[in-house]
């Protein structure tokens, strides 16, 4: 650890390990009316995220060294450019459902009669694109690189070591974990066992299992066959998503509920 | 709301995402390609309003959709470019952010203009008609931003695309012979085009209409 950093790079890791187990805690992934459920609602998760990403970002600019603060200043370009896009996919489920906790959103959409909702689809197209920008994923960054030119979050851990580092990946990946959980939560919520209802989350907890493989399948696909992009193409790529997720705003506008 | 209803919707809404994908897509080849993909989009529209309706003449135009505009004219194009050797050209396009910007403003604009006139249509295509128009408008945008002949003539069949879903949209679609006749416009456009292509490159030795501005004395 650097001698000469204040306390914040020794609190950072604490404070993003515990905001990811908060968010993580959320998201009904197996079943929904969990304990922590009525502490926040998306809106709150989003803010849950970014403050997250402001501690870290902070903890990486407190080393003083040249990288930490090159990789502080990429990670916020791509999150300020991400988080607008997040917000709007949120809106999409919350204005179907007409609530904007995770719980309602999910117990409506799991239990409804089949119905196919366009602008759900424009969402999670744009939901990818940010899962993949904000967890450092190929075509953004690349999670595996040391290349000073590429990395954006590695960057951001180049001077922690020992137990911090380890809080900080294992905040890594509970963040991908979250937001894999948002995606099956939003789009894909069939099989949740509903509140209360102990006896059915064996095949919850299956289900949840292979939509994760599947998930897991489908990104580790998505990087090996792209490239991973210039930095300065990254705002062209947020701005695809939010634009996307616009678009399928305007579409559930335009279109109504489905009757 | 019904299973065809939904379907019609989805189909619509893919349709409006390929005319912004084909407004920020470089490259000529794969530009071809959304096109192509939007012209079965299309096709596939018309067969569910015809299922759904029972008009037999739209099970017509389906079919003359699928074979134009999925495959006939994306497989000329595609030979066009290869001939005309720009298959491997990238465009350079100025501020695609900027573009899908106004593209979205378009978008807005024509759903506003479309609400009061779904309100009023009972058909059970009243959703798609503002999307027909935006797909229309932004059409018009790519045509504008583009600078090579043959994204532009592409932009101008995305148009038609537009122009033909809102047909189908409002009335069910027009007339078995101006379809007819519409179709056989757009085959022959295609292939007047190809010859213009040719001649633009003859004298200017590059596709970019940039060059038809300037007054000469050449060709």
């Amino acid at each position: 650890m650097a001698r000469d950093a204040s306390f914040l790079l020794r609190f950072a890791p604490y404070c993003v390990f515990g905001c990811m187990v908060l968010a993580a805690s959320i998201v009904p992934m197996v079943a929904t009316g969990l304990p922590f459920a009525p502490a926040a609602d998306v809106i709150a998760l989003v803010g849950l995220l970014a403050t997250a990403r402001v501690f870290m970002a902070l903890a990486a600019m407190d080393a003083g060294t040249a990288f930490g603060s090159m990789g502080a200043r990429r990670e916020m370009l791509v999150a300020g450019l991400a988080e607008p896009a997040l917000l709007m996919v949120f809106f999409m489920p919350s204005l179907i459902v007409g609530s904007t906790s995770l719980t309602t959103i999910v117990e409506t959409l799991a239990y409804q009669p089949f119905a196919l909702h366009p602008s759900l689809a424009f969402a999670a197209v744009a939901f990818v694109m940010v899962l993949l920008a904000e967890n450092a994923r190929i075509p953004v960054d690349n999670p595996a690189t040391h290349l000073e030119l590429t990395m954006i979050h590695e960057a951001m851990l180049l001077e922690y070591s020992g137990r911090y580092l380890a809080l900080m990946e294992w905040a890594h990946a509970l963040k991908l974990m979250v937001y894999a959980g948002i995606g099956i939560a939003l789009f894909a919520p069939w099989g949740v066992s509903p509140a209360g209802r102990w006896d059915l989350v064996p095949a919850a907890l299956a289900a949840l299992a292979a939509k994760l493989f599947i998930g897991g399948l489908a990104l580790a696909i998505l990087e090996t066959v792209s490239a991973k992009m210039r930095i300065f193409r990254a705002p062209e790529f947020l701005g695809m998503a939010f634009l996307l997720a616009v678009l399928g705003m305007l579409i559930l506008l335009l279109q109504g509920p489905p009757r | 709301m019904s299973l065809a209803a939904q379907l019609i919707d989805l189909l619509a809404a893919l349709l409006l995402l390929m005319a912004f994908a084909m407004l920020a897509q470089r490259r000529l080849m794969a530009l071809i390609g959304l096109f192509a993909f939007q012209g079965a989009l299309l096709a596939a529209s018309t067969a569910v309003v015809a299922w759904s309706t029972g008009q037999a003449h739209l099970w017509w135009s389906a079919g003359l959709t699928a074979l134009l505009k999925a495959v006939v004219l994306p497989l000329v194009l595609r030979r066009l470019a290869v001939r005309l050797a720009v298959a491997r050209d990238v465009e350079p396009l100025v501020n695609v952010p900027t573009t899908l910007l106004v593209g979205i403003a378009l978008v807005v604009v024509a759903f506003d203009l479309a609400l009061p006139m779904a309100e009023l249509a009972g058909t059970i295509t009243r959703g798609t008609l503002g999307i027909a128009m935006a797909c229309v408008l932004l059409s018009l945008l790519m045509m504008i931003t583009r600078r090579r002949a043959i994204a532009q003539v592409i932009g101008f069949l995305s148009l038609e695309n537009g122009l033909f879903f809102a047909a189908t949209g409002a009335t069910y679609g027009m007339p078995m012979v101006v379809e007819l006749g519409i179709a056989l416009d757009v085959l022959v456009g295609v292939l007047v085009f190809g010859i213009f292509f040719f001649r633009i490159r003859e004298t200017f030795d590059s596709l970019d209409v940039e060059h038809l501005e300037k007054l000469g004395d050449r060709g």
